[in-house]
Formats: C-alpha cells, sequence, structure tokens
C-alpha cells in the first residue's frame, strides 16, 4: 500500500512539473489538468510499484537527494568542465596515450555503481568500458594514461575520478 | 538586456564545444578515443546550449508570459534525459565494440585483455 502511495505521489508530482502554465490555480494549472494528472497518476501507481520500489526506502530520504545535487553542481561540474578542458586539448593537439586500467572502487549497490560509471564517464579522458559484476570493478578506458599510476594494480581510482566514490558512497549506500 | 548577452554568450560556448567534438571524431584514431569526443563535447555543449533555452524561459516568464515556464522546465528535463542516456549510451556502444574484439589503437595497457583471456 505504501509502496502504491508514493508511486502515484512520485507520478502526480511529475505530471504538474510538466503541465505548468495551463491554467490559474497558483498561478500555474488548470483544473482539468490536476483532476487528469491525479487520475493517470493513481492508475500509474497501480500499475508500477513493484518496479518503482524494489527492496528498500533509502532513496527516499531528501538528505541523499540535497546530497546529490549538491555532488552535481559542485565536485562533478568542476570534474565535467576540467574534461571538457582536456578534451578539447587533445582534440586540437591530437596527443593520446590511451589504454584500458581497471579500478576497484569498492561500491556495493547496483545505483552506486551507475552512477559512478556514469560520472566516470562525463569526466576527464575517462570512460567506462565494462563492469564485474562480482566485485563491481570498473574498466575504465583512459585517454592520457599516467606512468605512475600504472604501478599499483588495479589502478588507484584516485587519478581516474578523484573524490568521486566517496560522494556516491555518500548518496547511494 | 543583460540575459540576451548571458543567452548569447552561452550559444557561442555550446556550439563551440560541439565543433570540438566534431573536429574530434574525425581525428581521433580509434572507437573508443571518438567515444571521448562525442561524449564530453556534445554533453557540455549541449549543457551551455539547453542553458541559454532555460534563461530564454525564465527571462519570459519573469515578464509575464506564463508560457516561459513550459520552456524553462521541458528543457530542464531534457537536459537530465541528455545527462543519463549519454553516458549510458557510451558505455554500452563501449562495451559492445571490445566484446566483438576490437582492440583499442595505440594502447598503453589494456587490462580488461588479460581478464577476458583467463576466463
Amino acid at each position: 500500500m505504501l509502496a502504491f502511495v508514493v508511486t502515484s505521489l512520485v507520478c502526480f508530482l511529475t505530471y504538474l512539473f510538466l503541465t505548468t502554465g495551463s491554467g490559474s490555480i497558483a498561478g500555474l494549472w488548470s483544473i482539468e489538468e490536476i483532476l487528469l494528472g491525479l487520475l493517470l497518476s493513481l492508475f500509474a501507481g497501480f500499475i508500477s510499484q513493484n518496479i518503482f520500489i524494489k527492496d528498500s526506502y533509502r532513496m527516499a530520504n531528501p538528505k541523499r537527494w540535497l546530497l546529490f545535487l549538491v555532488y552535481l553542481f559542485g565536485p562533478f561540474f568542476i570534474g565535467m568542465a576540467k574534461a571538457n578542458f582536456d578534451v578539447a586539448y587533445r582534440v586540437i593537439t591530437g596527443k593520446i596515450n590511451p589504454g584500458i586500467v581497471r579500478i576497484s572502487p569498492g561500491i556495493k549497490t547496483d545505483l552506486g555503481i551507475t552512477m559512478l560509471a556514469n560520472s566516470i564517464t562525463l569526466t576527464p579522458g575517462t570512460l567506462s568500458v565494462d563492469v564485474d559484476e562480482k566485485t563491481n570493478d570498473l574498466y575504465v578506458h583512459w585517454i592520457n594514461v599516467k606512468e605512475e599510476a600504472l604501478k599499483k594494480k588495479p589502478v588507484d581510482e584516485r587519478y581516474i575520478c578523484g573524490s568521486f566514490p566517496k560522494w556516491v558512497r555518500r548518496i547511494a549506500e | 538586456m543583460i540575459a540576451t548577452y548571458i543567452i548569447y554568450l552561452f550559444m557561442g560556448i555550446g556550439i563551440f564545444f560541439m565543433l570540438l567534438g566534431g573536429i574530434g571524431l574525425i581525428r581521433f584514431p580509434d572507437v573508443y578515443t571518438r567515444l571521448h569526443a562525442g561524449t564530453k563535447c556534445t554533453t557540455f555543449g549541449s549543457i551551455f546550449l539547453t542553458l541559454s533555452v532555460v534563461i530564454l524561459g525564465l527571462k519570459t516568464w519573469y515578464l509575464g508570459d506564463v508560457n516561459g515556464s513550459v520552456l524553462a522546465i521541458h528543457t530542464i528535463i531534457a537536459l537530465a534525459a541528455i545527462l543519463i542516456t549519454n553516458p549510458t549510451g557510451a558505455h554500452a556502444i563501449a562495451r559492445a565494440a571490445h566484446r566483438s574484439g576490437v582492440k583499442p589503437v595505440n594502447a598503453v595497457v589494456d587490462d580488461l585483455e588479460k581478464e577476458e583471456k583467463k576466463k
């Protein structure tokens, strides 16, 4: 029952978010849109409650979402901006030194490893190629392999993604 | 008035990175490095292009047209979709390429290849 209510609520909020500007309730919505949204979100909640909420309500904690936003606009955005200037430099000069390395960030949940892999793909010269599903180790294609990073295997994740694993662990675990 | 200049500035940055992405696609030697150029520059490019649209929407909303909110919010959702699907797609292409035997050109090290041989 709780899963149904939560799923419907999320659907309803999303619907409201998408239909701003339709009328005059609170300056943004019309009564028809609100009624239709309520009906549709109850229907969608009934169908998809078991898919949307699988094991726990860990991610329902607003503190995690706040941390996610801080991460998105803080360390992640800085990392991505650096990535783009680095890759721009390599596009212009053509200096590359590529290779595939293995990192072992030690993250346990599926959501966490998805978030980390996506963050890595969006940041400096790194692209996650494959994942070891038993240990959650990532194989990362690195456009500019540093010599000192190869001394230790698996490679220290500090070289690849900085403080991302620490943030992901705080958000998703 | 300042908002207009910011919109032009962001569009300029966005188009510059889109252009670099295109050049990278031609210059880089193999599929993995080309994916770097494609994902990175396109992501940064589309972030700035969508941000300029968001600012235009907010400006329209501020000037009293409620349709501006539709423009701003829908563009933010489009940006979120790009930020999720872009790395996922790149990851899928890279994985498929490595599984079908495409080796990275000039690779210094390839840990994944060793791993596949062990199995």
